[in-house]
């Protein structure tokens, strides 16, 4: 995307120490799988992994004014929230297509927006060009950490270094609290499919949690896990990645976010293109589909029916937790796009049956 | 890294065993290795005629599709079936179980393009 210099997390140290296979990814060198991608898969979804999310962007919001101006920019709702409480939402363009699917996190005195790190330095530009009345931004990216635990022993795992007690804490809430003696955010929220931890702490301080979470847990079966595990359960979970699921050109009614798109809010960025597309409802939009072969559909292969292209696949993967079969999303004319219907996966040249399933892939049970 | 005696390599890290006329033919450990989980192998069918060293196949991890280049010329007598209902196999046993396919030699002078496992063992301590 540039030449910039790599980036390196405060975890880069311990991620070769464990092995890591490093690449690069959203401006940091990532590790991208340690053992294995299917051994980490494993895991999270029976007992727990370890996660390096410092690449993604951390923004502190201050002032009066943050809950009304970034109600204006986004789809969702965030005025409504009260402290503690973290919610999905979606920057708009004004066609109504994704300028970044985010997390705000709501303190008492300030807030946290979660950018993906591949769309930091467009976010934040966008950010500071908009800026008015009362709305001061902290750009924390690279100096804070995020480190999350996902899977079901993920509570029991992290909760012995953590000051507040986290069994009751709820889903998509957050505490502040001290995490091994150190001030962090400790969130319930993941993109696994899997209950679990994000925790957010200075730099400095991820080392000391990572390494003990680690150790404390290595008999229980805690597993350091890379982005390569983390697009398989996240997939697999029906959740959009940016770039895939959801770009500039993709809306979040075609991403099959409609949840999220509050049309009783006023005025936000892209509300008249959504409220005309809802009312079309004749557009491209993202499906589940699960072949009846083992072939991986990657991201870009033609989607074909009756032997005409109908769209092309976002995202694919084997799943793991859908009985190892081959499952992609695709963006596909709506026509085309309800459960049940048969289509083509052209790999190669070769076309490959698949059908419309309806998402996510997997839900916990 | 010892490679299994009595092997011929190729530098896009395939391995061939000969056995007269007749070539197996499977990716190394060194291969495996890099490309992580293998959830899937296209293989050629069985009377396809071989180029040595042609595009013939590819072998996918999670993460990415690499291309199999075959490192004899011949016809494919036999293809390893057992790698569509298990893939992983050529990450357990790339040497053994997860062989690829055999080809019947067209031509045994192309063993002279191939490396030998000392060769090899250089060719990965460089990689």
């Amino acid at each position: 995307m540039n030449d910039a210099p790599l980036r390196r997390t405060a975890l880069y140290d311990a991620h070769r120490a464990l092995g890591a296979r490093i690449v690069p990814f959203g401006g940091f060198e990532m590790p991208v799988q340690y053992a294995g991608i299917l051994a980490e898969h494993e895991a999270v979804r029976e007992r727990a992994g370890l996660f390096d999310l410092s690449h993604m962007a951390q923004i502190e919001l201050r002032g009066a004014d943050v809950a009304t101006w970034a109600d204006e920019l986004t789809v969702n709702h965030v005025a409504t929230m009260k402290p503690y409480q973290a919610r999905y939402n979606i920057f708009t363009n004004a066609a109504g297509g994704a300028h970044d699917d985010v997390i705000f996190y709501r303190l008492p005195d300030r807030w946290l927006l979660i950018v993906n790190a591949g769309n930091a330095t467009k976010m934040w530009a966008y950010l500071q060009a908009q800026v008015r009345g009362d709305v001061q931004l902290t750009n924390l990216h690279g100096e804070r950490a995020l480190v999350a635990i996902q899977g079901p022993r993920s509570v029991e795992m992290l909760a012995p270094f953590v000051e507040a007690d986290i069994h009751e804490l709820k889903y998509y809430t957050c505490v502040e609290t001290n995490v091994g003696g150190t001030p962090a955010i400790v969130a319930r929220t993941g993109y696994t499919g899997e209950d679990g931890f994000e925790v957010f702490l200075p730099g400095e301080a991820a080392t000391g949690l990572w390494d003990v979470l680690l150790a404390e847990n290595r008999k229980a079966g805690i597993a350091p896990c890379g982005l390569g595990a983390r697009d398989v359960l996240r997939l697999e979970a029906g959740m959009p990645l940016y770039g895939h699921e959801l770009t500039e050109e993709i809306t979040p009614l075609q991403a099959g976010l409609r949840w999220a798109v509050k049309f009783a809010k006023p005025v936000f960025s892209g509300k008249a293109a959504l409220e005309a597309q809802a009312a079309d409802d004749d557009f491209p939009r993202i499906a589940g589909l699960v072949l009846d072969g083992r072939v991986p559909a990657r991201a870009g292969y033609r989607v074909l029916r009756n032997g005409s292209a109908v769209g092309e696949i976002r995202s694919g993967s084997i799943a793991p937790s859908a009985g190892g079969k081959s499952v992609a999303t695709a963006l596909l004319d709506p026509a085309s796009a309800t459960v049940g219907t048969r289509v083509g996966v052209e790999v190669r040249g070769t076309e490959h049956h698949a059908t419309i399933v309806s998402l996510p892939f997997y839900k916990r049970g | 890294m010892a490679q299994p005696a009595g092997l011929l390599f190729s530098k896009d890290h395939e391995w061939v065993k000969l056995d007269g006329d007749v070539a197996t033919v499977g990716i190394t450990d060194y291969a495996q290795h890099s490309l992580g989980d293998i959830v899937y192998v296209e293989l050629p069918r069985i009377g396809a005629t071989l180029t040595q060293f042609g595009n013939i196949g590819v072998v996918e991890s999670v993460k990415a599709v690499s291309d199999i280049f075959t490192p004899v010329g011949g016809d494919v007598l036999e293809i390893n079936a057992a790698l569509e209902g298990d893939p992983a196999l050529v990450n357990r046993d790339p040497f053994g179980e997860g062989w690829f396919y055999k080809v019947k030699l067209a031509d045994d002078g192309e063993k002279a393009n191939l490396l030998s496992a000392d060769a090899y063992d250089k060719l990965i301590a460089e990689a």
